[in-house]
């Protein structure tokens, strides 16, 4: 009995031991590798993040496939959110000695010592996705990501189309719910829609209340479903990413009101499910934020490769959804 | 529960009001009553309670809805720390459980089918029973420090999780799995019912049985305990089985009220929280000694707390140093050597038997000297 139950917790030791040894693997096959006649094949290092949310792992997707069609070598390795992975894998590279190197930082700093080093092998370093501080501006030569000031932006512009579309008299009492508290796509984000609010609409809209909802759809519900109590007045709801509009939506039906309707919704990302919510008219508008910058990336991979000179920060390619766009977009959402 | 200290002395308004500050939940529930008239301000309709969609709605109802996960995971913690123990790995378990739940019925054809739902809640309980026996195994077998052995699974249980939903945020529609932590039921949240029955059980199993006694007698001097006939080593296990079985329901709550799987953030940092309602409820780090109803308390103390800090309008980078501020007052008034010092002995009298929240090294109580306090 007693050894039984020995074997039973062991197993599932060995086998939660064996799920991390899974994780941590370097992906290091190279995605189709077919070297093309007499030009050399391109070989490229990338480092991710990790695989932290839908967004993430349509991101990797996104840049395997780009590097596939495109014909590279890509060297592929996964920093599960830790720096010194990514630092370790970026100095695997340089000593492999490929053609360029590209990755997401997970932190905006620290980075100066291992790209230094890239500099020195003569290795071409683009950031994807988030940007980096450095003390030398040498030391990267393009960022290919996204504009979180614009999507501020964006959304602000989409909530005045919102809001004349439902026909809106009257004051807008705004509700925000902000990303992690010190992430870069909140502190960006916030920055932008109050940048256009306090420029043209600075006497009918006011954000009454705002909270960090941590990027998460638990976050999300809670935070709402308090403001609804504090400021039952609330009437526009304006996201930082859509997983807190879709926790918001539920606190918002729970307190017997018509997401969409008595409260205007949006929220930014794009999102499967942000989508499968617009498109039960539980979301009014949508600014995406692409994760699909493979194709992007590639193709300034090969110019950097050539010597061309680049912009120093190439913006991903975005649109922005209402309600009677989701129905047609949603088949085609890969994440 | 703990009983209230009897008084023999003639009952007069002075004695009643010192029999009333010297009960084990008097500060507790002071401190809760003072968050929530801290609201009344901010929130004018605070305490109104409407019926809206078919279901009561209101801030208190709230406050228990999406204080329950909490409520389960600090019942099971009590009983670990009261044996002198602490569980790190509950946030963990609990994404697991949603995790391989919703994953489960994510896979049906008929999401909404019952048996596949209550088949799906019953393969992550099992999940959540097993992590509990790994670290009760550890922990009482092994000899490894609870801190150390349940930071095992606190690390790499998350990794599983997020292996069982494959980095995304598993979406379900489903009816009956709703119910048991964003559904209602007779008006109220489904969620109440499910603590109110689990609280009951612990508190009948500890209190109307001996079980009770023999943890905090394990918790007290694990070593004298065995020696008095106590099998200490299977009564460690038995409590951290069952406070990842509470873990376990708490993982189904939190992941039925938003119907998903997080498995990167759902029950992100909870074990802290919970350590903290157990602590705020007047159980001690040392062990041996532990009060079920005093942990309720505090979970809705910190749930109520989380609620003011979204209704108040604390600035968002503000909010952790404004929870701690409250922390820091909560656990000074629960002091009784503060208490004295700062309003004389009339509050302070309790002496060693106030539950003090004791920033004590858990690791080294089972080796401590005999502590027991029946109290």
């Amino acid at each position: 009995m007693l050894s039984r139950r020995n074997f039973l917790t062991a197993a599932v030791g060995v086998a939660a031991a064996g799920g991390l040894a899974a994780c941590a693997k370097e992906d290091d096959s190279s995605t189709g590798s077919s070297s093309t006649g007499g030009a050399k094949t391109i070989t490229l290092g990338f480092s991710q993040v990790g695989s932290e949310s839908g967004w993430r792992s349509a991101n990797t997707t996104s840049v395997k496939d780009a590097a596939k069609e495109a014909g590279y070598n890509l060297k592929f390795s996964d920093a599960q959110q830790k720096q010194e992975n990514q630092i370790s894998a970026i100095r695997n590279y340089i000593a492999q000695k490929v053609d360029v190197i590209a990755f997401s930082p997970v932190v905006v700093t620290g980075w100066d010592a291992v790209l230094k080093e890239a500099k020195a092998a003569k290795i071409p370093v683009v950031l994807t996705d988030r940007s980096v501080e450095t003390s030398d501006d040498s030391l990267y030569v393009t960022l290919v990501g996204s504009d979180f000031t614009d999507e501020g932006r964006r959304a602000a512009k989409i909530l005045e189309k919102v809001l004349t579309k439902a026909g809106h008299k009257g004051a807008v009492k705004i509700a925000q719910l902000e990303g992690t508290t010190g992430a870069a796509p909140a502190i960006e984000r916030a920055k932008g829609f109050k940048e256009i609010m306090d420029a043209e609409h600075k006497a009918d809209w006011k954000i009454v209340v705002s909270q960090t909802g941590d990027f998460t759809r638990a976050g999300g519900k809670q935070v709402m479903a308090a403001f609804l109590q504090s400021n039952p007045d609330v009437n526009v709801l304006f996201a930082h990413n859509d997983d807190m509009a879709i926790g918001a939506i539920q606190a918002i039906e729970a307190a017997g009101k018509k997401p969409g309707t008595d409260i205007l919704i949006v929220s930014i990302d794009g999102v499967k499910d942000g989508f499968v919510a617009m498109s039960e008219g539980k979301i009014n508008a949508i600014v995406e934020c692409n994760p699909l910058l493979g194709p992007q990336l590639m193709d300034v991979v090969k110019k950097v490769k050539d010597g061309e000179t680049v912009e120093r920060w190439i913006k991903t390619e975005e649109s922005d959804f209402m309600q009677d766009q989701a129905k047609a977009a949603l088949p085609s959402r890969k994440y | 529960m703990t009983t209230a200290p009897a008084t023999t002395a003639p009952v007069t308004p002075t004695s009643r009001w010192r029999a009333l500050t010297r009960h084990h939940l008097f500060w507790p529930v002071a401190v809760l009553v003072l968050l929530l008239l801290v609201n009344v301000p901010f929130t004018p309709d605070f305490f109104s309670i409407r019926m809206a969609d078919g279901h009561l709605y209101g801030s208190l109802v709230s406050i228990v809805l999406f204080g329950s996960p909490l409520i389960l995971v600090a019942v099971g913690m009590t009983l670990v720390i009261a044996t002198g123990g602490i569980d790190l790995s509950v946030g963990a378990v609990v994404a697991i459980t949603g995790a391989l739940a919703c994953s489960y019925i994510s896979d049906q054809s008929d999401q909404g089918a019952l048996s596949g739902v209550l088949l799906a809640m019953g393969l992550g309980l099992l999940a959540a029973v097993v992590c509990g026996l790994w670290n009760g195994f550890l922990v009482a077998r092994m000899g490894i420090q609870p801190i150390i052995a349940t930071l095992i699974i606190m690390v790499a249980g998350r990794g599983v999780a997020q292996l069982i939903t494959d980095g995304q945020i598993i979406t379900i529609n489903s009816e009956p799995y709703k119910l048991i932590g964003g559904g209602y039921w007779l008006t109220l949240p489904f969620s109440i019912f499910v603590v109110a029955a689990v609280v009951v059980v612990t508190v009948g199993l500890t209190r109307r049985t001996a079980l009770g006694l023999l943890v905090e007698a394990v918790g007290g001097n694990a070593e004298a305990s065995r020696l008095v006939g106590i099998r200490s080593r299977r009564i460690k296990i038995m409590v951290y089985m069952f406070c990842a079985l509470c873990a376990g329901i708490a993982g189904l709550m939190i992941s039925s009220n938003t119907s998903a799987a997080d498995g990167n953030n759902a029950g992100l940092w909870i074990e802290l929280d919970a350590i903290l309602a157990v602590v705020i409820g007047g159980t001690s780090l040392l062990g041996g000694r532990f009060s079920v109803g005093g942990t309720v308390v505090g979970a809705l103390v910190i749930q109520t707390l989380t609620t003011t800090i979204y209704t108040i309008g604390v600035p968002t980078q503000t909010n952790l140093v404004f929870k701690a501020a409250v922390v820091i007052a909560v656990c000074l008034m629960q002091s009784p050597k503060f208490r004295a010092k700062v309003f004389g002995a009339r509050f302070g009298s309790r002496g060693s038997a106030t539950p003090a929240a004791a920033p004590a090294d858990s690791a080294a109580a089972t080796e401590a000297a005999p502590k027991m306090e029946v109290s």
